[in-house]
């Protein structure tokens, strides 16, 4: 699938995020962490589905609002104690330019998690 | 090829043998394959609780305590309805009384007790039952419904629980006991005159120190009455014989197994074959049978360890505390309560409050422990007595309790939190408060269930249920983050809040990345807990000098609304002093009906809420409803609510709803460590509820009242008197000096009361009511902050409101 520019850099906050609306509904949450690092994820919590958008971001990592759940930004995993997995999606950026694959959802992360929980 | 695995039968369906099954399967899931006889048509349920069932406050089926499927899902093949009757040793094998066959490589013995029945003239009559199982509940229930009349033979702890079921099930209750006090086990004469007091006020009457003969039947063979040796005869259609249990060992001497008042059992519960095992109320173990569920899971644990082939558990006897299952009666009995020579007795007796506590000590130690009345501390002194913990330092104090022991910090600090991890929270399981709280916190538990399903605590007898929600609510609190309690600020360095206030100010730091950089913070970027307190303590420090970092706040801070469960939020539009008009009435409803705004709600502060709106949609609601913002979703004055005061209350004394609103206009767009609210009432009726608010404020004859650090939450908090002023001007300007000391001085999500009670009420007064200049500095400091505050909804570019986060982004064309 072709990734697409959706905005610049500096359009996401630093620490901070920016909601992707698909075109089917579902809301990809894009990720400006430490060292202008990006990073996509489906903008749902694991524990009840709240918008990780919307989350505080350091280092690698977003506080979910609701219930302070903690989301890697890098593979979508709750940290301990808690378990859960949120999908990722592919990103990158070129000349500033943020550019998204709205279609890339990587499943692969939730296989993992559903191993190691076992 | 699949090696086969060794056969356990286990013979007894009920509490102990199914929870050696359970402890087993926990430890070694996969060694045997295991078959269950059990005599009862029922899966395994919860024999303690057949007392609420009877007195219909819970239903059967609450009482299961693994249903058919759990069986299944481990697959254990459950013979219910069936009763073993034969044991051959030699050929290691089981046969029930259909004929079914199991050969077993280990045998369970957890046959329990049965009932004694009293050897007299009538005992077989129809409508004589004794209390043991589902049936009998059954039984119980019907002729409840029939009858009129019963007698319950035995005044112990399931005679009386009987009793009152039977009461609450409508009918007259005599309860028959052979000794001078009921309970005599589990009480001493004043504790069970208090307790048989309080029956009598349930309709329950008594015949102490009476002797059952004979009980007389009709010529259909039903029981009609009841015939006492001293010649009394009272009519009954109902007995109940509750004068004891027998360890059921039928089944173990017919097969040659050593019984003496019980199955004889070792500290690894193995009988005298070692290939059988035994747990529950058959056994005898080092002379002793028990009756109570607390010992039997600790043999239950014990033999599946050895079953388990782990060979490493012993039980060594257990001490056992009782409590009575009666709705609205509160007792407890522990250990040795009767005394004698050599012991100590501490008694605090208070007949006409319905109190009672006796403690027996020796060589300075509890041994023993009676409660009427008020039982709060049992689970406490009963620890102490186990642990044979030393209580000379303590002793005077004792007699009140854990929570009165040592400096535990604020007031009405619960008892929850000054437990102990090792303190034991539900007797019946064994449960100590540690396992609870990690279950919290490991497994993210926030309901009651949950935290039954995960540790078993409360959820067998049930009486430490209060005990376990206030573990609950403590540990998972009722807030997003949690309270600065812990000495570091959070993972990311080892300074407390205290530290990093004083560098701010000390060095004049003015961003977080400075604030890091100077305290050597170990992460990169800090927390989600660090910094946003840090970012407070900025602004809070340096006004006007430090830049906000929106990206450092919670949601709701940076997009001036309250997130809510589905990610919409919700906007509450600021209303001075709980004043409104037709012309925010008329915007406020146009913007819901433009913006479908699904629920309006009126708040407790005085406003109105309207909840579910979508975040592209704020920037726009704001502009319509043209209202200021009511900060309702920020660490900020919050509101001030007023009562209608002099200007229309035929009580009021003072104008409160002036006041309130010239506090209001004077305080808002504060920030703070936490939450702010104030309350202005214009009399002493106090209708504004100022007694639980940040600042309260009451309106005298003379001028005005200040009470401060109050709060309504998880845990109520009652404002403490400040001072007593006269102008308005004075209320403006001590109001606002104390909420100044508390924003320079507070910890982030600390509020008043917590910061009054940790740097002391006096020392408040001191810096704000005594010192006049001090006082002065304060307010012009507050209002120097405020000055120029922007409102975030109307001005966002001055307030730096990310404006961008409300539209999403999108693929550029």
């Amino acid at each position: 699938m072709p990734f697409t520019p959706v905005c610049s850099l500096n359009d996401i906050p630093a620490l901070g995020a920016r909601r992707y609306v698909r075109d089917d509904g579902l809301t990809i949450a894009v990720f400006r962490g430490e060292g202008d690092k990006i990073f996509a994820l489906n903008d749902k919590c694991p524990h009840k589905g709240g918008p990780l958008s919307q989350g505080i971001v350091y280092g690698e990592t977003v506080a979910c609002p609701l219930h302070n759940w903690c989301i890697s930004l890098k593979d979508g995993t709750a940290s301990l104690p808690d378990i859960g997995v949120t999908e990722r999606f592919a990103v990158r950026v070129v000349n500033d330019v943020v550019e998204l694959d709205p279609w890339s959802q990587d499943l692969t992360s939730i296989a993992d998690a559903s191993l190691t929980t076992k | 090829m699949e090696m086969q695995k060794m056969k356990l039968v286990v013979i007894g369906n009920g509490m102990a043998g199914i929870r050696a099954v359970e402890e087993l399967l926990k430890i070694a899931p996969d060694l045997y394959d295991i078959t269950v006889f059990g005599a009862e048509p029922h899966p395994n349920y919860n024999r303690i609780l057949l007392s609420p069932v009877l007195a219909g406050e819970q239903a059967l089926q609450d009482i299961i305590l693994n249903d058919f499927d759990w069986y299944e899902q481990n697959k254990i093949c459950l013979h219910t309805s069936k009763k073993v009757i034969k044991i051959d040793r030699k050929a290691r094998e089981v046969i029930a009384d259909d004929g079914t066959r199991q050969a077993y490589d280990r045998l369970l013995m957890a046959t329990g007790s049965n009932p004694f029945i009293l050897p007299i003239d009538g005992a077989t009559l129809n409508g004589v039952l004794t209390y043991r199982d589902i049936y009998d509940t059954e039984q119980m229930i019907e002729a409840s419904a029939k009858y009129k009349q019963a007698v319950v033979i035995g005044g112990g702890l399931l005679g009386l629980e009987a009793a009152n079921g039977l009461r609450l099930r409508g009918m007259d209750v005599t309860v028959i006991h052979i000794m001078p006090w009921l309970m005599e086990r589990q009480l001493d004469q004043t504790a069970s005159a208090m307790l048989q007091k309080s029956l009598a006020q349930k309709g329950l009457q008594f015949r102490l120190e009476a002797h059952t003969q004979s009980l007389q039947g009709n010529a259909a063979g039903e029981v009609v009455a009841v015939q006492l040796k001293d010649g009394e005869l009272i009519p009954a259609q109902l007995v109940v014989m509750a004068v004891g249990i027998r360890p059921n060992t039928v089944l173990a001497e017919s097969c040659g197994l050593h019984c003496n008042r019980g199955l004889v059992v070792n500290d690894t519960m193995q009988t005298y074959d070692p290939r059988i095992y035994a747990v529950g109320e058959c056994v005898s173990h080092r002379g002793v049978a028990y009756g109570l569920v607390a010992p039997l899971f600790e043999q239950a644990k014990v033999a599946a360890n050895h079953l388990a082939l782990f060979g490493i558990g012993r039980y060594t006897g257990s001490l056992t505390s009782t409590k009575l299952k009666v709705t609205g009666v509160d007792l407890f009995s522990a250990g040795n309560f009767a005394g004698g020579e050599d012991y100590e007795e501490i008694v605090l007796a208070d007949p006409g409050a319905g109190v009672y506590k006796k403690l027996v000590l020796k060589d300075d130690k509890l041994v023993g422990a009676v409660m009427y009345g008020d039982t709060v501390d049992g689970a406490w002194y009963y620890q102490l007595l186990r642990d044979e913990t030393n209580i000379a330092a303590m002793r005077e104090r004792l007699m009140w309790g854990e929570s009165n022991l040592g400096d535990v910090g604020h007031q009405g600090q619960n008892k929850a939190a000054v437990m102990l991890d090792s303190a034991e929270v539900c007797g019946c399981n064994g449960v100590c408060k540690g396992a609870i709280v990690k279950a919290i916190k490991d497994k993210g538990l926030f309901t009651l269930d949950e935290v039954r399903k995960h540790t078993k605590a409360s959820s067998s007898c049930g009486s430490c249920t209060g005990l376990v929600e206030q573990i609950l609510m403590f540990t998972a609190g009722g807030d997003y983050s949690e309270a600065p309690k812990k000495k570091a600020m959070c993972g990311c360095t080892d300074h407390t809040h205290q530290e990093v206030r004083d560098a701010i100010r000390k060095e004049h730091l003015l961003t977080i990345p400075q604030v890091q950089q100077f305290m050597h913070w170990r992460t990169p970027n800090g927390c989600a807990s660090c910094r946003p307190a840090i970012n407070y303590y900025l602004l809070s420090t340096w006004p006007h000098e430090a830049i906000d970092d929106p990206q450092s706040r919670f949601i709701n801070e940076r997009s001036h609304a309250n997130i809510q469960k589905d990610g919409t939020y919700s906007v509450i539009p600021r209303m001075w002093g709980g004043h409104t008009n037709s012309g925010e009435l008329r915007r406020i409803a146009d913007v819901v009906d433009k913006y479908h705004i699904p629920t309006v709600k009126v708040t407790g502060g005085q406003r109105l809420d309207l909840l579910g709106i979508k975040k592209e949609d704020l920037p726009a609601v704001w502009k319509e409803l043209d209202m200021p913002s009511g900060h309702a979703y920020a660490k900020a004055l919050r509101t001030v609510k007023t009562c209608v005061g002099s200007e229309w209350c035929r009580f009021g004394t003072q104008d409160s709803t002036k006041m309130g609103q010239e506090l209001e206009r004077a305080l808002w767009r504060m920030q703070a460590p936490h939450k702010v609210k104030l309350a202005v009432s214009g009399c002493p009726r106090n209708c504004a509820e100022s007694g639980i608010k940040d600042v309260g404020i009451i309106g005298v004859e003379s001028g005005w009242e200040l009470y401060v650090g109050g709060n309504g939450g998880i845990k109520t908090e009652v404002a403490q008197f400040f001072c007593k002023v006269k102008t308005h001007q004075e209320v403006l300007e001590y109001s606002g000096a104390f909420l100044q000391i508390y924003r320079e001085e507070g910890w982030y999500l600390e509020r008043t009361v917590h910061y009054i009670n940790r740097v002391g009420l006096d020392y408040v007064k001191a810096k704000v009511v005594e010192d006049a200049a001090n006082r002065e500095a304060l307010w012009a400091r507050l209002q120097f902050t405020l000055d120029g505050e922007p409102d975030p909804w109307h001005e966002p570019e001055r307030a730096g409101v990310d404006l961008k986060q409300f539209i999403p982004i999108a693929v550029v064309a």
